[in-house]
């Protein structure tokens, strides 16, 4: 019996940027891409999951956000997760990895008993890899990164292999621990039919009126939100107010044309090509 | 404005990681105009053997803990010895390689410290700031590489950041200090070692990019795994490394090994051959610094082409065989 937490994030979909996400000067309207579950946290995800079925457990997902990330909770319900929490305050904006961290590590403190906590290696819209090792300094867990596989696990310890770069290791941690996943870790389960069927209708309490909030509350279709007051938080720490880092300018990037010579494709053209690449090659070499 | 580097020693090698070399000189550049020092901090089982090379490209000093329990990466162990070390050193920049290891123990350093962290940066340079004095500005690509942003840390220090290997140059003249070591004390806790290794084994490296002055690359539009033995063979005519954008490499045409861009190696060889690779940026990221780039691509319109110098409009699996078949007739 394992008390697992998921950290997961809602991200703009910027691996596909394609369409109407894209401006005429050739840079990328943020605003047009979609959201979607961060890659890497589904692979955590379904390792918690792989780990509750077989052992025994709770897994709990956690995000911060806007109330649209609870979307990602409605997908991490489909998929199994045993219950979900928003974590959503606009005091939380614009916070960099120290602030982020602070809060998630101050909710997993909240839930009390936690004994692994699993993240994504990065989420796709920073890619900083930053958040869930600054969750593991401040709750005080053993971390071990760049999670490929799950060798082994029993209620006094797991057996992970580990992406070293240069090589390969096999480690073995007792809990408490966090980890971060990879994309070599496993196959995501595709969501649970009869779970879509209960879920379809889960939402934040605001999104559901009056007359369907009764229905709602009895069939769990409320996805719970915590704001900063509920999680006794300290506002120095949270949001732009807790970042040491700031965004001092964005630049869109663009591309800058070059002195691009073009061939045909005919026999003659391709053959030219040769001659050129070969001059280079020669240059060079 | 005193710098410290951490410094890294690849565990196959016992060697120095290239990135460590490369931030010991970036360190150089930005601290010694301001008169500071650069520092390197080092805790692992033994030194690397090439520990020297450092002082030849601008370190002042190196600090230094050994320990035969710091062999694998112990990471709760090399939060609290290096952040001894940099909090003795009160220095105002700590650069870490973006390494599997830098990107681990960082992280939980700057959450110790309570300061700002910027990984993965392409451009670090320091200017004033308000009334702050000088600081670091910190560039890096953001978004999945579709903005530049340019992060700082006005108010806490250290300023801390990372950068991925091959991403600082290195000179061809450079400084040559003398040597300095100093071994840093250190009251080593038992229980700073919570992991167990049990096996560790050395990855068979596949793909060598550092060396290779012609990388052929192929993308979505190759097809196939079976068609990418094309890019294979077009490589090996010209001697060169073959790479793959994220797409051939989803797609499974190839090992991951192989990546060119934001999330694979960054790579500047003299010859870049792009094949069915439309240039989104995330690719770009990683090649864009190449001398001669040519592109292969059936859609005109494929940014590939805005930053190529060749190109053809055309179908790769049409096209790289003519070539093939040339580059022998040429020999």
């Amino acid at each position: 019996m394992k008390k697992i937490v998921v950290l997961a994030k809602q991200v703009p979909d910027t691996a596909n940027v394609t369409g109407d996400a894209m401006k005429a000067d050739g840079t990328v309207n943020r605003a047009a891409l979609p959201a979607i579950f961060n890659p890497d946290d589904l692979y955590a995800l379904e390792m918690a999951l792989a780990i509750r079925d077989k052992i025994g457990g709770e897994v709990v997902v956690i995000t911060m956000g806007p109330p649209k990330a609870a979307e990602i909770l409605k997908h991490s319900l489909y998929m199994g997760a045993d219950r979900v929490m928003l974590i959503t305050d606009r005091k939380f904006a614009a916070a960099d990895t120290l602030a982020t961290s602070y809060v998630l590590a101050e909710t997993i403190k909240k839930i009390g008993g936690v004994d692994l906590v699993l993240a994504g290696r990065q989420a796709i819209d920073g890619d900083t890899a930053q958040v869930g090792p600054q969750v593991a300094d401040k709750i005080g867990f053993n971390q071990i990164t760049y999670v490929s596989a799950l060798r082994e696990f029993n209620d006094n310890y797991l057996i992970v292999e580990r992406d070293g770069e240069v090589q390969t290791e096999v480690i073995k941690s007792s809990y408490p621990v966090l980890l971060t996943i990879t994309g070599q870790a496993n196959t995501p389960r595709y969501p649970n039919c009869r779970r879509m069927l209960q879920y379809f209708r889960a939402d934040v309490k605001e999104n559901f009126n009056d007359s369907e909030l009764s229905a709602a509350e009895s069939n769990d279709w409320i996805i719970p939100t915590y704001a900063l007051a509920d999680l006794d938080l300290d506002e120095d720490r949270c949001g732009l107010k807790g970042s040491p880092t700031k965004v001092h300018k964005i630049k869109s990037i663009m591309l800058k044309g070059g002195d691009l010579k073009m061939y045909g494709t005919k026999p003659t053209n391709i053959k030219q090509l040769v001659r050129d690449i070969t001059k280079v090659y020669v240059e060079v070499n | 404005m005193k710098s410290i580097v951490f410094i890294e020693k690849n565990p196959v090698t016992g060697k120095l990681r290239n990135v460590s070399i490369e931030l010991t000189y970036k360190a150089y550049s930005l601290s010694k105009p301001l008169k500071g020092e650069v520092i390197g901090v080092f805790a692992g089982d033994a030194l690397p053997e090439d520990t020297d090379r450092l002082f030849q490209y601008g370190l002042d000093r190196l600090l230094y803990f050994t320990d035969e329990r710091l062999k694998h990466l112990h990471s709760i162990a090399y939060k609290h010895i290096l952040k001894a070390m940099i909090k003795s050193e009160e220095p105002d920049i700590v650069l870490f390689g973006a390494t599997h290891t830098g990107r681990d123990i960082a992280p939980l350093i700057a959450s110790s410290l309570k300061t700002g962290l910027t990984a993965d940066c392409t451009q670090l340079y320091v200017e004033d700031y308000k009334d702050k004095g000088k600081i670091l500005f910190q560039v890096r690509p953001a978004f999945g590489g579709n903005i530049l942003a340019t992060i700082i840390t006005p108010d806490n220090r250290p300023m801390m950041a990372s950068v991925r290997e091959g991403v600082m140059l290195l000179p061809e003249k450079h400084p040559n200090h003398p040597v300095k070591m100093e071994s840093f004390p250190v009251d080593f806790n038992e229980s700073w070692i919570k992991s167990e290794f049990l096996s560790v084994v050395p990855k068979v490296k596949k793909v060598d990019f550092n060396s290779a002055q012609t990388i052929v690359s192929g993308g979505a539009g190759v097809g196939s795994a079976d068609n990418f033995r094309l890019i294979r063979e077009l490589a090996n005519a010209l001697g060169g490394e073959v790479g793959a954008s994220r797409a051939a490499v989803d797609f499974g045409f190839v090992d991951k090994d192989h990546q060119i861009g934001q999330t694979g190696s960054v790579v500047r060889p003299k010859l870049y051959i792009a094949c069915g690779i439309s240039g989104q940026i995330q690719h770009r990221a990683g090649m864009e610094e190449s001398q001669k780039i040519i592109a292969i691509n059936k859609d005109p319109e494929a940014p590939i082409f805005k930053i190529a110098h060749m190109g053809v409009v055309g179908d790769v699996n049409e096209i790289i065989p003519v070539m093939l078949r040339y580059l022998k007739e040429e020999g």
